[in-house]
């Protein structure tokens, strides 16, 4: 973990990723609005996306960044998708908080 | 001269990161996440990943968040959230311990690993051709599959989300009522001879 100053090792951007993935999922549990909810999400993908692109560089193949590009994809669709319901959720109980969507309770 | 890319940028990554979970408002965690979408596109180049910071910029950056600013104002949820305030209790300190448990073990995988895993042969990087060359080959080669499925992935999501932002007619119903009677048709007019009294209500259905 502790490389040469000079250098930024491979391990340096996997600690960030993995960081900016602790930070993405610490904000989701503890956030209760679902819009930021949703953009915890976004953080944990990038870090995800980081660190395929260090592996991509590290190993000389751009497969992993192919990989990102999928991601980046399935991001864009789930983004359209959940904003949708987003909407319709406050359509119908406006200030509703992740606590408040207890219909399906048991 | 890497370093220094490296530390600006992890730095302006993680202070986006932690204005999104820590700002009050909704919008200030929209512009943070800006902010750590960009550091990553930064990143992405100082790896040699030219084209996906491109993408990364124009779709993160340019259509996500704006899509996510859009739907903030169109809902008006742009004042402050109380984050003092704990619905659950124990469920943050719940959330931070589960936090510090995700983070402990990828960094302890991280210290006690080394990469094994040889470098790519076949998909390795052409010297003289361009990233975006490289990308272009093997998602049409390798990975056609995968991309006519992203396609296909698209269109649900478009459809799904003109169904979801279409709604039906006259069917404002306040969730905080129970729902009594679940066999009571929600859509007016299903079925006239079911209940005569709606008949009084004027043609339109309900308010």
């Amino acid at each position: 973990m502790i490389a040469v100053a000079s250098t930024v090792s491979t391990s340096w951007y996997l600690g960030l990723g993995a960081i900016l993935f602790t930070v993405g999922a610490v904000g989701l549990l503890v956030r209760r609005n679902p819009l930021v909810m949703f953009m915890c999400v976004e953080l944990m993908l990038n870090a995800v996306n980081l660190t395929f692109v260090t592996f991509a560089h590290e190993l000389d193949d751009v497969g992993g960044q192919v990989v990102v590009f999928f991601v980046l994809v399935v991001a864009a669709a789930e983004v359209v998708v959940g904003l949708g319901i987003i909407v319709a959720i406050f359509r119908r109980r406006p200030g509703a908080t992740a606590d408040d969507l207890s219909l399906m309770k048991g | 001269m890497e370093a220094a890319v490296f530390a600006v940028s992890a730095v302006i990554v993680l202070a986006g990161a932690f204005g999104v979970i820590l700002s009050k408002n909704p919008v200030h965690s929209a512009l943070s996440l800006v902010a750590t979408l960009f550091g990553i596109a930064v990143l992405f180049i100082a790896q040699d990943a030219h084209f996906l910071a491109a993408v990364q910029v124009i779709v993160y950056a340019g259509a996500i968040v704006v899509l996510f600013l859009f739907v903030i104002m169109l809902l008006g949820v742009d004042r402050s959230e109380n984050l003092e305030s704990e619905s659950l209790t124990g469920q943050r300190p719940a959330a931070i311990l589960a936090g510090l448990v995700i983070g402990g073990g990828l960094v302890a995988v991280l210290v006690t690993s080394t990469i094994t895993g040889l470098p790519s042969s076949g998909a390795a990087p052409d010297a003289e051709s361009q990233n975006v060359a490289d990308l272009g080959r093997l998602l049409f080669t390798e990975h056609l599959f995968a991309f006519e499925v992203t396609s296909v992935l698209l269109v649900i999501a478009v459809v799904g989300a003109v169904m979801l932002a279409k709604g039906r007619q006259g069917d404002v119903v306040d969730a905080d009522e129970p729902v009594t009677d679940l066999s009571r048709p929600v859509v007016p007019g299903d079925d006239p001879a079911d209940d005569e009294t709606i008949s009084d209500e004027p043609i339109g259905g309900r308010p």
